[in-house]
């Protein structure tokens, strides 16, 4: 695992621009709803995760933080 | 593991109230990134605009001062004028900036005065629920445009960038969008290029943004960044219109050599 997010989903408006972004599948629609009654996205730990931080780029929400390994 | 990337310190710790999608959220945070970037916080002065940022003093921890419909540059200029050591900076939409304050702007610019403006072109009056705007595209359909703009009736979309560049007291005008990563990031070194010019007092900057409105182009957020790409960048191209400063910058490289 070279990277991963932490998405905080009470501020995801669940636009899913995240996943459009995301070559590696990191990112997945849930079916649960956050306060403002959004369905957040959430991180799929399928260990492809590189910390390219694309998502965390075009999320307009800022609910992406990157960690990456150095 | 190392954190690379979380919220801009200048940016409050508040949710936005903008639509899903949208794209001023991303250009506040642009602005947040680029004045921690430059550490100008303390001598940052925004003005924000009538439309849907009307509340981005909500957000961008700076000093803000909301200003009448379309009168940010002018109140831009006044702030600047007497306090010629701040970076002002006004942020206006396109009904805000090519409506009711095309005056004020092409004047501001006109003058060079030492400001920057961070123009959002979303093609609609967003906060009034997607009227015809002076930059919708043609054919486009909006609730005063149902059958789509025509020549006949509404006339052609106003290219603030290229109006602008015409004029000697411009400085540096780029039109970006937000609509990919890769335009993200050129947009946020626009936004630097724009702040650094009015620090070393070269004049009038405007980095106009092509950003996506979900809600009234009644698409998806994903459908929406298409669409910029698709029918948005053929209207209004993207790309540095005018960069004198560079442009010297080369020439005098050109004529050492």
């Amino acid at each position: 695992m070279k990277g991963y997010i932490v998405i905080n989903k009470e501020i995801c408006k669940e636009c899913h621009l995240c996943i459009s972004v995301c070559n590696r599948d990191c990112i997945s629609p849930s079916t649960e709803y956050n306060l403002k009654g959004y369905h957040p996205v959430f991180y799929n730990d399928n260990g492809k995760c590189n910390g390219c931080g694309l998502c965390a780029t075009i999320c307009p929400d800022v609910a992406i933080e990157v960690y990456r390994e150095r | 593991m190392k954190k690379i990337f979380s919220r801009p310190k200048s940016l409050k710790d508040a949710p936005f109230h903008y639509c899903p999608g949208c794209g001023h959220s991303i250009a506040h945070r642009l602005i947040c990134e680029v004045i921690d970037e430059l550490d100008i916080r303390g001598i940052a002065i925004g003005v924000p605009p009538a439309g849907c940022a009307v509340l981005a003093y909500n957000y961008l921890d700076i000093d803000m001062i909301e200003s009448p419909h379309g009168r940010g540059p002018a109140m831009a200029t006044g702030i600047k004028r007497m306090l010629p050591d701040r970076v002002v900076f006004s942020y206006q939409g396109d009904g805000d900036l090519a409506a009711i304050g095309i005056a004020e702007s092409f004047h501001a610019a006109n003058r060079g005065e030492n400001i920057t403006v961070i123009f959002i072109n979303n093609a609609v009056y967003g906060m009034t629920g997607g009227q015809l705007a002076p930059t919708t595209t043609m054919g486009q359909r909006t609730t005063t445009s149902p059958l789509g703009r025509t020549r006949e009736l509404e006339g052609y979309p106003v290219q603030v960038c290229e109006l602008l560049s015409g004029l000697r007291g411009t400085t540096y005008i780029e039109r970006c969008a937000v609509n990919t990563p890769a335009n993200i990031m050129k947009t946020r070194r626009a936004i630097k290029k724009a702040f650094e010019y009015q620090m070393d007092n070269k004049g009038f900057t405007l980095v106009e943004i092509l950003s996506p409105c979900p809600t009234n182009w009644k698409m998806s957020s994903v459908e929406a960044c298409k669409w910029i790409s698709d029918v948005m960048t053929k209207e209004f191209p993207l790309g540095v219109m005018k960069d004198i400063p560079s442009a010297q910058e080369k020439k005098a490289v050109a004529a050492h050599d």
